[in-house]
């Protein structure tokens, strides 16, 4: 092959001229195509974070709870008695556009994987969803699609989904986002990693057999999309759920064995990707017969096998004499378990096949020589703040009126459609889940329980990233602290533009600096995440989303509360109504302007607020809980009625009407019968405390307006099935 | 009491089962794997829900023919009581020890919901602790919980009271708002709901306990 068609090739496995140029002399020969392949996915953006690493390395990682930080399958937090929570949140945006169904379903198989892959059993399940305009034709079938796979592969496997977040905006029209979230449990003496292969121990692969599917997938995630992508269809893999089970208690059977010395699954970039990092995290190298490794098709080559992303697959090194061991608890679980190689001291990956060497590559050089690069970045100058002032209710419309419109709009409405799709219940380990502030899911046998949530607003973050990233942080951990939770750790899921583009690389840049803020006032450091890049269309960048994933401990279940009213109760507002209307909902619903700063973060306040309302949950004064978030304060007491049933009367009169609909930042809504021991403990925390009124009766009081909550119902309730299941 | 929760490559609500029945009974069931062809001496054998071996085929129809299910059919034919929940039910249609069958939804979703579930016949060693008509409110977790069968077997169903347990608001599409049906000789029930998720202060609901009570009690009677 000439010259020239090797450097097509390397271009066709996404390596830049400049790379390509690294790869040859760090080998000193002209690679063989398979090494060009296995580089080429090694150094893409998806598995070598080649644009982020400078920035992610920023983050707060530490904290005296975190038991492992960003670098392992999943991060694992210590949650006391020697149990010890694992999560992590991962996207898988482009092969969702693609093929919907399967693109969602294989993202909740590979997060499932990096969370039992740890030694853990996933206990829950979370998402967040960024679907295009309503109005643009794919966007109702990728909503199907997408929600159908999740469901379809998660309630298979067992594991409760019991939250998420759903956005619509136009900027996902050739893009949308799917990030799915696992939360885990295990004891944190008997934690599994991808560290620790001594020489000469076998290296055993289990689970799926290898197909031609995926092949080049983490190359095809990490460039844009162009009028071409459907053609790219080959490139997204196919879920097996039903394997997956099999795979989750078969991993966990043998974990509880002393047998495994290392375990890595086999995401992107597979066989190539796992092997090599398990070298790499060793020191040492790794030999690989393909000839052994179990395959669905004949006639598979060594660049197939190398570069196939066949789901439910798993790399185990194991101490040498346990073999038998492992091979009788796969075969109980039916499952394919292979002895494909060895570890050595070569510091090379060789990978033969036939008889023929078809790969022999430093490990060092694609892990550690991989490309990094200090991208140009330029980070957006924050608008003005808006002059909230200027947007009363237009003319026509009452409080009442922009009320409905907030709760029935694409982004306001219930996502009840989309919630009981998915099994939330499987466990009879949840307490709270659809609708509620944040899942909340009882650690079996304990009355400890963790809380769960992912946020984002990406409207936020496009006008301001660095006050969108503290924004994402401060929504999580107000999100746990309404349910009693203490906040421990995130996870981040970084979905921004082409980073080659200084604005793209700019607004992660700037989310990064917002996300590393929030994190190291609220002492709440980042344990794990995943960065997806290149999410564009024809040159149109999507709105930015660091989604952010918050998990807390809440000590005693029992006390946890709801976020819904109930007869009796009085109702004050924590926090300040400031009545700051730049980016919100009211201002886009009604005025149709995506204008202005976003609310700004006051992160001391978020602190203070949050552990007033977290420590008066505790105590059993505060009844019901709800954050102020997309629609402002009155959505927020809309929401409380409407779950709960029960109306309320409003004695709050705002000073101006478009308050109700502000998105104030750190507040809070919080029912209690205790009034005067709730405000001395709000007096004593110095926390601003409002009182907006009273529970009861059917209606939603506002002023002179009487709201009918059952009425409010409808509108809230109609758009989403309206939209996916036109009657008619 | 000795209770017996079958485990099939796919099942994901044994624990379920073998938790709250752990809790009543004072100590846990024995598990079953699908591979047994004879079951211990027991007196209550749980069918959980899940996806019996992926339920690729229709649900319930691999594991009709899975060797652990001729000694389920033996151990009803002795008079064994038998409880199949949600994938169990399904599959006790397929071995033919319930008859009818359980269709995808007629919306063709999975779909996951508390309803309510009223209690029509407490005659049986799994509901006598109920009262007649009671309302119980618990969830339904199913893409395929739509029974059907012929007009004649559902006339059969009501005039034996077979039917057990119907919905308030038919979630599913199921023939006359079944939601759970008994045999003729009154020894294996099977159900779409999850009762099992509805039996403690943490979900919210409790009533759910009430049919592992009954069937407890009846045994240690």
């Amino acid at each position: 092959m000439p010259a020239d068609q090797y450097q097509i090739f390397a271009a066709e496995h996404g390596l830049k001229p400049d790379e390509y140029a690294v790869l040859v002399r760090g080998l000193n020969r002209t690679p063989t195509l398979t090494e060009i392949a296995m580089t080429g996915a090694m150094w893409s953006e998806h598995c070598s974070y080649k644009s982020t690493k400078v920035w992610l390395k920023q983050l707060p990682t530490k904290a005296p709870w975190v038991i492992c930080g960003p670098g392992e399958g999943a991060g694992v937090i210590d949650i006391g008695d020697g149990d010890a929570a694992v999560f992590k949140m991962e996207s898988h945006n482009h092969p969702s556009f693609i093929e919907p169904y399967q693109g969602a379903a294989t993202g909740v198989g590979g997060i499932l994987r990096d969370v039992f892959t740890m030694g853990a059993r996933p206990i829950a399940n979370l998402n967040a969803l960024r679907f295009g305009d309503p109005a643009h034709p794919r966007t109702r079938q990728i909503v199907a699609g997408v929600v159908a796979g999740i469901g379809g592969y998660g309630n298979c496997v067992g594991v409760p989904t019991v939250a998420g977040e759903t956005n619509f905006h136009a900027s996902y029209n050739g893009n949308c986002l799917v990030n799915a979230m696992c939360v885990g449990l295990a004891r944190a003496d008997n934690i599994f990693t991808s560290q620790g292969a001594k020489l000469g121990q076998p290296v055993v692969y289990v689970g799926s057999k290898t197909g031609r599917d995926g092949i080049k997938g983490a190359s095809m995630s990490s460039a844009e999309f162009d009028d071409k992508a459907m053609q790219q269809r080959p490139t997204v893999q196919v879920g097996d759920p039903f394997v997956e089970k099999l795979l989750i208690e078969a991993c966990l059977e043998l974990m509880a064995t002393d047998a495994i010395v290392a375990v890595q699954d086999m995401g992107a970039a597979g066989l190539t990707c796992s092997a090599v990092e398990m070298a790499s995290k060793a020191g040492l190298g790794i030999e690989l017969n393909l000839d052994d490794v179990p395959q669905r098709e004949s006639g598979m080559t060594a660049y197939e096998m190398m570069l196939s992303e066949s789901q439910e697959r798993m790399l185990v090194v194991l101490k040498p004499g346990r073999e038998k061991l492992a091979e009788d608890i796969f075969k109980k679980w039916a499952l394919d378990c292979a002895i494909i190689g060895h570890i050595t001291d070569t510091r090379h990956i060789v990978v033969t096949h036939k008889g023929q060497v078809a790969a022999d590559l430093p490990v060092p050089l694609l892990v550690d020589d991989a490309p990094q690069y200090q991208r140009p970045y330029d980070i957006p100058q924050p608008p003005a703040p808006l002059d909230s002032g200027k947007f009363p209710p237009p003319a026509g419309m009452i409080v009442g009126d922009v009320l409905k419109k907030l709760l029935e709009c694409p982004d306001g409405c219930s996502r009840r459609w989309i919630a009981e799709q998915y099994d939330s219940l499987v466990g009879s380990d949840t307490a709270q889940g659809f609708g509620a502030e944040a899942g909340v899911v009882r650690v079996r046998g304990t009355q400890k329980a963790l809380a769960m949530t992912v946020d984002c607003t990406p409207r936020y973050c496009a006008a301001d990233p660095v006050m969108g990233g503290k924004q994402a942080v401060a929504e999580t951990y107000r999100n746990l602290c309404a349910v009693g939770a203490t906040p421990l750790a995130i996870t981040d899921n970084m979905n921004f533009g082409n980073p080659e583009k200084p604005h793209i690389m700019g607004q992660f840049a700037g989310a990064v600096l917002g996300i590393r803020e929030a994190c190291l006032v609220l002492d709440y450091p980042v344990v794990s995440g995943n960065c997806s890049l290149y999410n564009e269309t024809k040159g149109q960048p999507i709105l930015p989303a660091p989604a952010i994933g918050g998990v807390g401990m809440i000590p005693d279940v029992a006390k946890t509360v709801p976020n819904q009213f109930s007869e009796g109760q009085q109702i004050f507002l924590v926090g300040i109504n400031a009545g700051e209307i730049g980016q919100s909902l009211y201002l886009r619903e009604i005025f149709g302007r995506e204008e202005g700063a976003p609310p700004p973060v006051d992160l001391a306040a978020e602190k203070t607020h949050g552990t007033f309302v977290r420590d008066a949950i505790r105590a059993g004064i505060i009844t019901a809980c709800h954050d102020v978030s997309d629609g402002g304060l009155l959505v927020a007491l809309a929401e409380m009625a409407m779950r709960g049933g029960c109306g309320a009367t409003l004695s709050y009169a705002p000073p101006t009407p478009q308050h109700w609909f502000a998105e104030d930042q750190a507040c809070y809504v919080v029912t209690t019968t205790q009034p005067k021991a709730l405000s001395e403990h709000a007096n004593a925390a110095n926390v601003p405390l409002t009182h907006l009124g009273r529970t009861g009766g059917p209606t939603l009081n506002v002023g002179a307006e009487q709201l009918s909550v059952d009425t409010l119902r409808l509108f809230h309730e109609a758009w989403l099935p309206n939209f996916m299941e036109p009657q008619g | 009491m000795r209770t017996g929760v079958v485990v099939f490559p796919g099942t994901n609500r044994e624990r379920d089962a073998a938790m709250l029945l752990q809790r009543l009974d004072g100590k846990a069931p024995t598990m079953l794997w699908h591979t047994e062809t004879t079951l211990p001496a027991l007196d209550l054998v749980v069918l959980p829900g899940g996806f019996s071996y992926g339920d690729y085929l229709r649900t319930g129809a691999m594991a009709a023919h899975s060797p652990i299910m001729a000694a389920v059919r033996a151990h009803a034919a002795r008079g064994g009581l038998v409880l199949g929940i949600c994938n169990g039910f399904q599959i006790l249609c397929e071995t033919q020890l319930l008859p009818g069958i359980l269709l995808r939804n007629n919306h063709l979703k999975f779909n996951c919901k508390f309803v309510d579930l009223r209690v029509e016949n407490t005659r049986t060693p799994f509901t006598h602790a109920y009262a007649q008509g009671q309302v119980v409110h618990a969830p339904v977790a199913h893409g395929d919980g739509n029974y059907f069968a012929d007009d004649a077997t559902l006339n059969d169903l009501e005039q034996n009271h077979q039917v057990v347990f119907r919905y308030g608001h038919n979630p599913n599409g199921s023939a006359r708002n079944i939601a759970g049906i008994i045999n003729k000789q009154g020894n294996v029930l099977g159900l779409m709901p999850h009762l099992e998720n509805a039996a403690e202060p943490l979900h919210g609901h409790v009533d759910g306990a009430t049919m592992f009570a009954s069937v407890l009690s009846k045994m240690a009677a």
